[in-house]
């Protein structure tokens, strides 16, 4: 079978079985990019591609001629020269001019990939485990964004979406010719901030800040993920960037900074179990479910049970205690106090109590208050 | 093998003979079955990751144990498999290329060996540890190892024993090319495989206890309270990825050497002419292992370093392609009106020889730092380094295993099957690896059990060819069981064109002790 009818029948294989079937791209390049800096980047690429190309056919032509035509299949004598120091010299200085009209332009693209000075706009990208928290340093606009493909996706229970495992609650919105520089750090282990369609990657490093940058040309969404291994749901934490208008830029900060000016809660008020249980059941299938796993059965011995575990149905101290501050003995649980409201935590702790357990127990705002000790 | 030697045999039988054995000849076997084992079970750890890649969302396996199969495969193949596999034919072949009756520290030689086994354990037994083992990539990132379970310990004792176990072996080869030459085999005339050897001995030397270090420094913050990797503490992740890289890239070179060297012999042998420019082949290598300590961080250049450093680790990687391409025209140079034919050996280095000149081209891309961030921790990396590793490294292995066979069991494989093996090989590695370029391209990361719609046709391709790579290589353990069993009795010299000491001087097969008096070989 010829190598092209081959393929044809791979391909014709692969389509059937694809559940993508329309999605499917047989991409071969890279990804169109969204900044002048990803151009660049790309037309360096195609310069090294076509030098690759030239030596290519230089080298392979030598070998597949010498192949062919010194056979001992046709009678060809050996000859026995095994030195030649002119030839030598030329291959070793050849190549040396050839890396020098590769390392030129790569270094002009690498300096201004890395000029990060005079920014519009600056944005604190933290990764945590699993999921991204940005700060809008000068706006002071800060949320959370985690992966919103439902678990049922994932598990071929439903249908996969078009933006399937690279859509997210909340995405990064940034205005159209500006240059954004993001600023990485991480929490807890190493994650990558990794966006294709804006030709940027820079890891994100616990304990240290680093950043790049980047100037969107036209709007539009763009999506990546994270890419640097970072545990069990490292291909689950993507990251989502709407590129807008200036005036849409601006009503959206306006409509962050009114959100979180007023909390959605009221801390003195006294919830039902029915509405906390509701409420917590949100907070869990966003925050807890990747570990502790639908209906609180946990993946023993690394992420415990809560269905009859013995936090959840111990005292209800401890209970807030491991919530707000992690765990001594397992570093697998993180810290929620700083990520979370009072009223989620204590929506997510009725909900582990009375939802997935049967305590009948209602935790309201103000004890977790009182347990922040503030 | 008994008539041509039956004196001086007080060895127990059976088991105990190899337990007990102190002969190059036993522990060179030893090494390569080892090391076929190993190979088989990293193997069947990359197909349980490309079965689940072979459509998008979660099918076979679930994400933690996704990332324990990439890790242990990673670790199983490089440790475990290739540089074993490497070590039996220096076991087997040095002595024998350079006259000496055996390795120059015999009983160290059979605990370097005997190290392997309880290594290879705890690295497969920690999946049966509590929690699995540590699901961290083979390059072991602080801080994701100090939350990992008992596994982790497991992993890093196995590699400290691995360690130790390669720097025995690399000091046994080291000191027998130093002193065991027979009388006229000067430093200049040795076969290229035995100087290769010298070279990797040494990197061995060199980058072995820096790993120990980094993994001992890992042990002691998952457990003692040390604060090198923990910012909170004063310490630094990127500082283990620094160390861990000194390591790393000479290992590349580790595995790349000797693997150079086993093409210096194949492609000479079957192009009936010597091999072209020796003595800038021996000097490119050395610059290749000099230069390997002096490039780490271009494995790093996400981290975040100043600029200048990123320019200086371009520059410095872009500079190992000239060595790289010396070897390269070196080889083309051999077969230039040559008198060739190409059985299995002679396919094999072709094949390694086509696809690693490819794998240095991507690795041309990837040195200049502004296309590698783009390219970095995704599918284009884990695409370059299988041209190095599998098409370079294992198909140079392949192809010294089918060299060599004659000579240490005195039976020829069948030609007719080895050549499939080849074609299988060759086809379904290109059907599994190449497209992995598309992939890197289009932006998917490497170590995620999961993708978007977009990977997905790429991905079903390289699984099929994955599948059909790994089945290809039971096709070879069945070519080495006939060959054993019922292959043809090898002529004296299989190979007309073969020129070094173990064809021209040694019956085949080779007796058990050869060289007891060495060869004088002065002119």
């Amino acid at each position: 079978m010829k190598v092209s009818s081959f393929l044809r029948v791979l391909a014709v294989f692969g389509l059937a079985l694809s559940p993508g079937l329309g999605l499917a791209e047989w991409n071969l390049n890279f990804k169109p990019t969204n900044t002048i800096l990803g151009h660049d980047i790309e037309m360096l690429h195609n310069w090294i591609m076509w030098i690759i190309l030239g030596i290519s056919i230089v080298v392979f032509g030598a070998m597949f001629y010498s192949i062919l035509k010194h056979r001992k299949a046709l009678g060809h004598k050996a000859s026995h020269f095994h030195e030649n120091t002119t030839v030598e010299i030329i291959w070793t200085i050849v190549p040396v001019v050839i890396l020098i009209g590769m390392a030129i332009p790569a270094t002009k693209v690498l300096l201004a990939a890395r000029d990060t000075s005079a920014p519009d706009i600056t944005i604190k990208a933290t990764g945590y485990q699993w999921k991204w928290g940005y700060d809008y340093l000068d706006e002071g606009v800060k949320f959370y964004s985690s992966l919103s493909t439902p678990r049922d996706q994932i598990n071929g229970l439903a249908e996969k979406g078009e933006t399937y495992l690279l859509e997210v609650d909340r995405p990064v919105v940034v205005p159209v010719g500006k240059k954004v520089r993001i600023l990485t750090t991480a929490n807890d282990v190493i994650h990558s901030w990794f966006v294709p369609g804006l030709s940027v990657k820079q890891d994100a490093i616990p304990g240290f800040i680093r950043d790049t940058w980047f100037k969107a040309e036209e709007t539009g969404t763009f999506r990546g993920q994270c890419t640097e291994l970072c545990g069990k749901e490292h291909g689950f934490m993507p990251i989502v960037v709407e590129v807008v208008t200036e005036e849409e830029y601006k009503t959206w900060v306006a409509a962050q900074l009114a959100e979180s000016g007023a909390p959605s809660f009221d801390a003195n008020k006294t919830y039902t179990v029915a509405e906390l249980v509701s409420a917590g059941e949100q907070v869990y299938n966003t925050n807890c479910v990747a570990c502790h796993q639908p209906g609180g059965v946990g993946m023993p011995p690394t992420f415990p049970a809560i269905k009859g575990g013995k936090i959840a149905t111990g005292p209800i101290g401890d209970h807030i205690d491991i919530i707000l501050n992690g765990s001594k003995k397992n570093p697998m649980m993180a810290a929620w106090g700083s990520q979370l409201t009072d009223m989620d935590i204590a929506a997510v702790i009725t909900y582990q109590r009375s939802g997935i357990n049967d305590l009948g127990e209602a935790i309201q705002p103000g004890d977790v208050a009182t347990a922040r000790g503030i | 093998m008994e008539a041509v030697h039956d004196h001086d045999h007080h060895q127990p039988a059976g088991l105990m003979r190899y337990v007990t054995t102190t002969n190059h000849k036993d522990i060179g076997s030893m090494y390569l079955w080892f090391s076929f084992v190993m190979f088989l079970m990293g193997g069947v750890m990359a197909l349980v990751i490309r079965a689940e890649l072979f459509q998008p969302g979660l099918q076979v396996v679930q994400p933690e144990f996704f990332n324990q199969m990439t890790t242990l495969h990673g670790l199983i193949m490089v440790f475990g498999a290739i540089m074993p596999a490497f070590v039996g034919f220096a076991n087997w072949q040095i002595p024998m290329m350079i006259g000496a009756p055996d390795m120059a520290f015999p009983r160290m030689n059979n605990w370097s060996f005997w190290l392997l086994p309880p290594a290879g354990i705890l690295l497969a037994g920690s999946l049966l540890a509590p929690g699995g083992a540590g699901g961290v990539g083979w390059t072991l990132y602080a801080p994701l190892t100090v939350q990992q379970g008992m596994g982790m310990d497991m992993m890093i004792f196995s590699i400290h024993i691995l360690g130790m176990s390669s720097i025995m072996g690399s000091i046994n080869i080291v000191t027998t090319i130093l002193n065991l030459r027979a009388p006229g085999m000067t430093m200049m005339k040795m076969p290229l495989f035995v100087w290769t050897w010298l070279i990797t001995a040494y990197l061995l030397i060199a980058a072995m206890p820096v790993l120990a270090g980094a993994v001992t420094m890992t042990l002691t913050d998952r457990h003692f309270g040390t604060h090198f990797f923990n910012a909170a503490g004063g310490g630094d992740p990127v500082m283990y990825q620094h160390i861990f890289w000194f390591f790393g890239h000479p290992e590349v070179y580790i595995i790349a050497i000797p693997a150079f060297g086993v093409i210096s012999e194949v492609i000479p042998t079957f192009s009936r002419k010597p091999l072209f420019g020796y003595a800038s082949m021996v000097y490119a290598t050395a610059s290749i292992a000099i230069l390997s300590f002096l490039v780490w961080a271009h494995h790093m250049y996400t981290v975040g370093m100043p600029v200048e450093a990123q320019l200086y680790y371009m520059f410095a990687t872009m500079l190992i392609a000239v060595p790289t391409g010396v070897k390269v025209f070196n080889w083309i140079a051999t077969m230039w009106k040559g008198s060739m034919s190409f059985e299995t050996p002679m396919l094999f280095a072709q094949g390694f020889l086509f696809l690693f000149t490819i794998g240095g081209f991507t690795g041309l891309v990837l040195a200049l730092t502004p296309v590698d961030i783009q390219l970095h921790d995704g599918y284009y990396v884990v695409a370059h380094f299988h041209y190095v590793m599998v098409a370079g490294a294992l198909f140079a292995a392949f192809a010294g295993v089918y060299y060599w066979l004659p000579k240490w069991i005195g039976r020829m494989y069948d030609e007719r099957l080895g050549k499939i093996h080849f074609w299988l090989s060759i086809i379904f590695f290109n059907v599994t690896f190449f497209v992995q370029h598309f992939l890197g391209l289009a932006g998917m990361p490497r170590r995620i059990p999961d993708y978007a719609l977009q990977f997905a046709d790429w991905n079903m391709v390289s699984s099929i060819g994955a599948f059909g790579f790994g089945f290809s290589q039971i096709f070879f353990l069945y070519i080495l069981l006939k060959a054993i069993k019922s292959g043809e009795k090898a002529p004296e010299k299989p190979w007309d064109g073969a020129t070094t000491l173990e064809w021209t001087h040694l019956p085949t097969p080779a007796p058990y002790h050869s060289f007891e008096t060495p060869p004088n070989l002065k002119d």
